[in-house]
Parts: structure tokens; sequence; C-alpha cells
């Protein structure tokens, strides 16, 4: 049995919830289980914004990540929250343009990418989430780049077509990122 | 032999339990008189309150519901948003309508809701046994007003008209009473109208019947309606308060 | 078959509610529910149906009982403190025959409470709330597609028995989305001669009523409406058994509960510990037979919970206090952890309870 926990965090407005959506649906093409959980109520407002992805080839237990397989923090207090549940041999994705402070594990695979700052260069600054997301493509084979377009097409709403390149830009900016 | 005068078909034959000297058995009448007269019976459904008037249910011949004590128009509302071609009306008293009932009145007149609704303002709780009602007068008695309505301690009456009147959203909104012969024909009027409205479609119609309650007054019934012309229309005036389609046809 | 796609468990009540025939959708805002009447609000209109937002919680329920009343398919769904408002018109509904279908995504309490996921109107779905001698039919959903298909469920039992079938959720199976699939049924239908249509001078008058002045006819109402109740208590309880066939521990716990449960359930297996879960799907009727028969191999119970231990005297008198009922939660809003829910398999299988 094989099981993503994906925990996604930062603020509200840099795109958790979406980045999420984005990943649950590219699980539901690859045929995956999966369940997406999103924290509610004011905080989604402003404040800090969680986001529970979990990708399986059986049938999803509880939908709530208490040990995330993988963590993407899009902020310090995520990162100060959330580090020490990530499970020994996981992973971190960093925004390293927003946080800058630095793990302190030895047992986990670290990615420091300056997300924002990438983002921001091209002009797209509130696409960092999926400068973080394309780098997990990478780093996650099973989810393949393949059928990425058709996730963003499902996820974009139509009246905001524009939005679909520049995810995409964002996308493959995350994936050839220190290649 | 001429037939001079018989039972609306629009009421059925159960015996009203109505004390003797009250004028809900004028207002049942004017009601069916007016279902019988635009022919409706078959497609009416009336909303009976909690109230005196809780079993009217039993005494129209049309579909019937029983709400709720307040919720008569939200009720009638789920009816008539259901079966548009049907005609919805509910029957209230006063503190039915317009103190346990008032945000569901005021917010089905605010949506203009293409119902009838017969007010019944006799100043008083019937059913329980006359107690103060959001209508009843400055000074006036009740069991729970045992000195007379103070409205330093318990505020004025209702002006429920006058009040519904101010919205953009109702039809018609009008005032009768029933405590002689003239106003009576008059009130019939005015409940064919609030009836028409509705089949036109032209949306929420009220009127406010002024009437006696002589059990928890503790008068005759003759004194009852000299007490509903010498004290109750002085506040609350016979008039139309609202009728927005003579409005624009001026 | 049909595509799987993925929906958020509000919007699934929705949808399947429409696929189930409700044209007729009137509620208030409360947290954490109200993508259910957004999604109504955009769709109704498109469809011939209405969507009316009420001016309370009270209102809306008292316009769902005119409707049914008036013999459609009509539904309603709020929150804790908006159930309690609505309470009122459940009893009037009860006691005037008519379905409904009403939805508790519930949140903590009691008041105001919070806005976080809860179990804890256990007690108010399944023991009544309003006033009065009268049963609703509750399910619980742990997933997603259980929000839909017990949608579906609900309304027919509801114009199967004239009663109200309320789905008793959680903010969390609410706001998370799964794969869901709709399979293309037609919605059943039933006879209802009861109805308010008019009666166009053809028939005697109906009534809708829930008033009986005279006590020996109220008795005889309640009577039979138990008969009724009887049935429903033979021939509707809901359940899944998971691992329960050689358990000599019995995990009971529903919706997100039995989620979170049944990974403590797999994690003890692991280890050795021989412990099943039996998640009741109908809470009212509540699965008797299973939990009964549980009774008579397992050493104890543990009932898994996001309330201070509301169902524990239903497992309790399901299982005739032959064994053991030990409670695992959290409440408040707050979500036991599989780890929590495993520490007490643990000590359950060690004796020290």
């Amino acid at each position: 049995m094989k099981t993503t926990q994906i925990l996604i965090a930062g603020f509200g407005g840099q795109g958790i919830l979406f980045s999420g959506k984005f990943l649950a649906y590219k699980g539901l093409m690859e045929d995956c289980q999966v369940s997406w959980l999103p924290s509610y109520g004011p905080e989604m407002r402003g404040g800090t914004a969680n986001c529970n992805v979990i990708l399986s080839d059986t049938p999803v237990g509880s939908p709530i990540i208490t040990t995330p397989d993988v963590l993407i923090a899009m902020n310090t207090p995520s990162l100060q929250k959330y580090v020490d549940t990530v499970v020994p041999g996981g992973q971190i994705y960093v925004d390293s343009s927003l946080i800058d402070i630095k793990v302190e594990r030895n047992d986990v695979d670290v990615f420091y990418i300056p997300a924002t700052q990438m983002a921001k260069n091209e002009g797209i600054a509130t696409l960092a989430n999926m400068v973080i997301v394309g780098h997990l493509l990478e780093n996650h084979p099973e989810l393949s780049f393949e059928g990425t377009e058709e996730v963003v097409e499902k996820l974009v709403p139509a009246k905001k077509a524009a939005l679909k390149e520049l995810n995409m830009k964002a996308l493959n900016m995350g994936m050839t990122y220190n290649k | 032999m001429a037939t001079v005068f018989e039972k609306p078909k629009s009421l059925t034959d159960a015996p009203f339990h109505y004390c003797p000297g009250c004028p809900h058995g004028i207002i049942h009448r004017l009601v069916a008189e007016v279902m019988d007269e635009l022919g409706i019976e078959g497609k009416a459904i009336g909303v009976a309150p909690v109230g005196c008037a809780v079993m009217a249910y039993d005494y129209f011949a049309c579909d019937m519901i029983e709400a709720p004590h307040g919720r008569a128009p939200a009720v009638a509302t789920g009816i008539k948003r259901c079966r548009p071609e049907n005609v919805v009306f509910t029957y209230q008293g006063d503190g039915d309508l317009a103190s346990i009932g008032m945000a569901e009145t005021v917010h089905s007149a605010a949506r203009n809701e293409n119902i009838t609704v017969i007010f019944v303002n006799n100043a008083i709780y019937g059913m329980t046994g006359g107690q103060m009602a959001p209508t009843s007068l400055p000074g006036q008695v009740t069991q729970t007003s045992p000195y007379g309505r103070d409205v330093k301690h318990c505020g004025w009456p209702i002006k429920v008209s006058e009040m519904l009147a101010t919205l953009e959203g109702p039809e018609y909104i009008a005032r009768v009473a029933v405590n002689n012969v003239k106003n009576v024909k008059n009130a019939k009027k005015a409940i064919k109208k609030a009836f028409e409205n509705q089949i036109a479609g032209k949306g929420f119609s009220l009127v406010e019947v002024v009437s006696a309650c002589p059990t928890n007054w503790g008068m005759t019934p003759e004194a009852a309606l000299k007490w509903v012309e010498s004290d109750m229309l002085p506040y609350y005036p016979i008039g139309v308060y609202k009728d927005r389609s003579a409005k624009e046809d001026e | 078959m049909a595509e799987r796609i993925l929906m958020k468990g509000n919007e699934a009540i929705a949808e399947a509610a429409i696929r189930a025939g409700c044209r007729h959708y009137f509620g208030y805002p409360i947290t954490p529910q109200t993508e259910i009447a957004a999604y109504m609000a955009k769709k109704m209109p498109k469809i011939g149906g209405v969507f009316l937002q009420a001016e309370s919680e009270i209102a809306s329920i008292n316009m769902v009982y005119g409707a049914s009343a008036a013999g459609m398919r009509v539904m309603t769904s709020s929150s804790s403190p908006g159930i309690s408002l609505k309470t009122e018109g459940l009893s009037y509904i009860a006691g005037s025959d008519v379905p409904a279908l009403v939805v508790n995504v519930q949140r903590g309490g009691p008041g105001l409470g919070g806005i976080q996921p809860s179990q804890s109107d256990y007690f108010q779905a399944t023991k009544g709330g309003g006033h009065g001698d009268y049963r609703m039919i509750v399910l619980a959903p742990a997933s997603v597609q259980e929000m839909a298909s017990l949608t579906i469920k609900g309304f027919d039992l509801a114009d199967k028995y004239c009663m109200t079938s309320m789905i008793l959720a959680d903010g969390t199976i609410g706001q998370m989305m799964e794969p869901i699939v709709f399979e293309d049924e037609e919605p059943k239908t039933y006879e209802k001669p009861w109805a308010l249509t008019g009666t166009e001078c053809k028939r005697p008058h109906n009534i809708i009523n829930s008033l009986y002045l005279k006590p020996e006819e109220l008795e005889k109402k309640n009577f039979d409406r138990y008969e009724k109740y009887k049935l429903i208590e033979e021939n509707e309880p809901m359940w899944e058994e998971y691992m329960m066939e050689d358990a000599d521990i019995c995990v009971v716990a529903f919706g997100i509960a039995s989620r979170v449960a049944k990974n403590a359930v797999v994690t003890a297996r692991s280890e050795g510990i021989k412990v099943g879960l039996i998640r009741p799907i109908t809470l009212w009727p509540f699965p008797v037979a299973p939990i009964s028969a549980a009774a008579d191999k397992v050493k104890a119970f543990i009932s898994v919970e996001l309330n201070m231990g509301q169902m524990v005297e239903d497992i309790k008198l399901a299982s005739q206090c032959k064994k053991p009922v030990m409670l695992c939660n959290r409440t408040g809003g707050m979500i036991p952890s599989p780890d929590q829910v495993l520490e007490s398999i643990r000590k359950v299988e060690k004796g020290d309870n």
C-alpha cells in the first residue's frame, strides 16, 4: 500500500487551497484514492490557512493528517508549527524567499525554493505556490508531469483563461528549478 | 321555496367553537363568501394559526394546514412556492402575527410573497384567556396587565398596517373593522381585493380586521362593539395603507 | 461507468438532492454548511426549482413544512445552533406526518460553540430535540460518496414513512473533497394522497395538522406512529462491519470518527491486536443487532466520538451492558488522532480498563 500525505500551509491568499486542489485532481487523474481537506473559518481570510491532501492506492481512512509525508511551508509560522510532524524520510518544501530559517533535521529531505521571488520576477507573484508544486511533481514520478495542463484547465475558471498559461509557466519553473 | 340565505360552500358543516358574540364567525364567513364568489374553493389552501382560530382547518372547506405559532406566512410561502397556481391564504390573530410571528410577517411582506393574509386584531390573547397582546391599547386591562398597559414598562402597541405600508415589498395593506354593517360590507370588499390581487399575481396582500373579544374584554357583545368604535378605531384607523396598483393607475 | 469527480461533501449533498428530485430548498446561512445553499442558489433557478433564503432557521423549516405538505420533495440544511432553532418545526413535521430532509453539518456546542467539526448533536438528533413523542431517521455519512447516497436514501425513507430524515454530518465531511460517482438513476416517487393540492371540489378537504385536543385521539396518533417506528427499527438499520470476524475488541464509531478509528484498527491489527470496527450508518434506528452479536464475543467496546460520549448509552443498551464500554473522545471541535484511538485499543488489550 502506498499512501502520500501532503500538508500545505501558509497565509490565506497564497493559494494554499488551490495548490491542494491541483494535487487532488492530479491524483484523481492518476486513478489514486484522494481526499482534500481545507482548514475553514475566519482564518481563511488572511490568517493562516492549511490544506490536507492524501493520495493513496487504497481507500483513504482519516482525511486528517497528523504526520505528513510531505510538508509545503509557505511562511515561517507554518514551518515552525509542522516541521517536527513530518515522518522520518519525508520531504519538506520551503519557500526560501519568505522563510529565512533552516530545517534542523537530518532525517528528512528539504528543498529550499525561492518560489515567491522566482514568481515575482516573472510578474506572477501570486503563483509561488504552483512553483513549489511544480518542483514536487518533479520529485514524485508517480504523479508525473503528464496531463498537468488538463488539471489546470479544470481548475481555472473559463473567465480567467489567461491564468492557465501562467499556472503552467509557474509549474514549469518549479519543475526545472536546480536542474 | 326560494333560498334567501345559505351557508357559503367554502365553509364546512362543522359548528364554530367561538364564544357568543365573537366576530371570528363573521370574518370566517366573509372569507368563505369571497372564495365562493371568486370560485376558488377548489384551489385554495388555507393556513391556520395558533390562537382562537387554530381550528379554522375544520371550518374552511378547502385544503388546510395548521402552522406553528406565528409561522403561518412561512408555511404559506413554502406552499405557494411549490404551487403557484393555487390560492394560498393565512388567517392569523394579533399574538400570532404581530408578536411571535413578526419576523415571518415582515419578511413575507418584504418579499411580496404572493399570498393573502387575514389578520384579526382584537387587542388581546383570546385562546390562552386574555393576556396582553402586541396590539393591546395603552391602559388596557388584561390578565397580564392587571393595572392597565403601562407603556413605560412594556412598550407601545404595534400598528401593523402602518408599519408594513412603509415597506417597498407588499402590494396591498388595508385596515377594516367588523363592528357594524357598513364596516362589515367594506371589510368584505377589502378581503375580496386581497384575494383578487393574488389571483392576478400582484403579491402580498394583508387585511387587518379590527375585531372584538367580548369574553376576555369582560363586556357584553354589544358593549364590545361600542368599545371598538370608541377606543380601538381611533388608535387603529380604518383605511387603505398601501395599494401599489391603485397608485400606478393614477 | 459514470465519471469519478472530485466534490466537497456539502456540494455532494446538494447535487444528490437535485438528482433525487428535490426542487425546493429553504435555508439560512451558517458555517460550515453554507456550500449547500450556495450550490442550490446557483442550480435551482436553472432547472425550474426554487431556492429561497429565509429570514431565519425557524422560517426556513416552516417553509419546508408548507412545501412538504404541498406534496413536494423539499429540504433544508443548517449546522448545530441553527438546528436547535429548527426543532420546533421538526416536532410539527413529526406530529403532522409529512416527509422532510434536514441536513445538520455539525459544529461544536453548546451555545454558539465553535465552527469546527463535532458530533455533539447526537442526542438532539436521535432522542428527539423538539417536544413530544417522536423520532427522526438519522443517517451518518462517513465519506463524500455517502453524503450523496444517504441524501438520496434519506429522501426515499422520508417519503416512504412520512417523517423527517436527518443527515447528521460534521464540518470535516462537509468541507472535504473526495472522488464521487453519480449513477444515473431515476428518482423514486411516492403517492401522496394526503397532500395539499386544492380539492378541485372533487374530494373532501385534506388537513395537515398536529393538534388533537382529545387526549384519546392524540394517544392513538402516537401509538400508531410508534407502530411505524417499530417497523423502521426492524427494517432500516444500516451499518458497516470492518474486521469484526475474529475481533475481541469492538470499536464503535460513526461519521468522521469512524475514519480515524479505522486507521487505528489497521495499525492495531499490524501489532497483532484483534480489533474490529462497527460503524453505525443509521444512528436511529440504532444498529442493535451487530452490537448485540458482538457483545457475546468481544471483551469490550470502545466508543470513538467527537462529543462527551453521547453514543455510549446506546451501545450499552444494544449490548445489554454485557461488556464494558470505554470512551475515546475529543470535543468542542477537536478530533481524536488515530494514535489516541490506538492508545485506547492497546489499553483494553492489556486489560487496564
